[in-house]
């Protein structure tokens, strides 16, 4: 048990101090290479509380697509990062301001909220014993049939995720010339060679 | 212990000792090197030349538009693996729903490849 201990508090001791040094970077290259390090530290952390299809997820989605595309879009912006950084710390006793308020405003409303003790049950399935069924059974075993309607949810929220990058993205730029593979096939040897019967001093 | 997580001891194993062999790299080298620092040995070397611009480029906006199809796919993947395990108990509305999920996602998929969404210039 104290491994246990010991584990959990060094994966969320490095995750804190890397979310830390994710906004204190210098480079922005640096910030996001210390947040894909919090997302394996996070991950960790799921395997210790037993959801390690989760933790499996957060490596494969967030390590290997997210933090991909985040630092797409550090490079893509040609920003001097360094000039922006400069007016950072004197914003920071408004933003912390701001943050204390919003922190405030959170311990009231779950200071004084109270849950009905039915309404967890009608949402919830109980949990099976992780030792007779893995995790990511008891996932697959209620996500398709007794969530269907949540799931195909999030196959069309996929889809207009998909159908909107291509809008906002793809402009076909003009005048390019591009290959056509059917076309190349389609040629035949009449269309493209003639053979011309040049009279001796006559020139074609 | 937890029979999960003793499955996953060896990986933290690992983990110390990369975390060890790495430390101790760094730490020999720090100890038993000759230390002589010179800024000219960490400035960028370029055909002799001194770097003529910054390194940071603008990227096309195309390599984005490829990173994101790639996350939506990935995710795609991601609810094939609890489908795949457990396909022997849910059923026929089970495989459907997968069936009708990936349709979905295929008319996307005929989407971007009818739109050119996938061809470099």
């Amino acid at each position: 048990m104290i491994i246990h201990s010991l584990t959990f508090y060094m994966f969320a001791a490095v995750a804190v101090a890397s979310g830390v040094m994710v906004i204190s970077a210098r480079n922005p290259v640096h910030s996001v290479l210390f947040l894909i390090l919090a997302f394996f530290n996070s991950a960790a952390l799921f395997v210790l509380m037993g959801a390690e299809f989760l933790a499996m997820v957060l490596v494969v989605v967030y390590v290997g697509a997210v933090a991909v595309l985040f630092l797409f879009v550090v490079m893509m912006l040609d920003i001097n990062f360094r000039e922006m950084r400069h007016g950072a710390l004197q914003y920071l006793p408004i933003g912390g301001l701001v943050g204390i308020v919003l922190l405030a405003e959170l311990v009231l409303v779950f200071g004084s909220w109270a849950v009905a003790p039915e309404a967890a049950d009608v949402a919830t399935i109980p949990t099976p014993d992780p030792t007779v069924v893995t995790n990511t059974h008891a996932l697959g075993s209620v996500l398709y049939t007794r969530f269907v309607y949540l799931f195909q949810a999030a196959g069309m929220i996929l889809l207009v995720a998909m159908v909107g990058a291509i809008v906002l993205t793809l402009r076909q730029r003009d005048g390019l010339r591009r290959q056509s593979i059917a076309e190349q096939n389609a040629r035949r040897k009449s269309d493209t060679i003639e053979v011309v019967k040049v009279p001796s001093r006559g020139g074609v | 212990m937890n029979p999960l997580l003793a499955d996953y001891l060896p990986i933290l194993i690992f983990l110390g000792i990369a975390v060890g062999v790495a430390a101790a790299a760094i730490l020999a080298s720090l100890i038993l090197a000759r230390q002589k620092p010179d800024s000219e040995k960490l400035s960028a070397y370029e055909c002799g030349f001194e770097a003529f611009s910054d390194t940071r480029g603008r990227f096309d906006v195309r390599f984005y538009l490829v990173a994101i199809l790639f996350i939506i796919f990935d995710l795609e993947v991601a609810f094939l693996f609890p489908w795949a395990i457990s396909l022997g108990t849910i059923g026929m509305l089970g495989f459907w729903s997968m069936v009708a999920f990936l349709g979905i996602l295929t008319i996307g998929f005929v989407y971007e490849w009818k739109k050119g969404a996938l061809e470099w210039e």
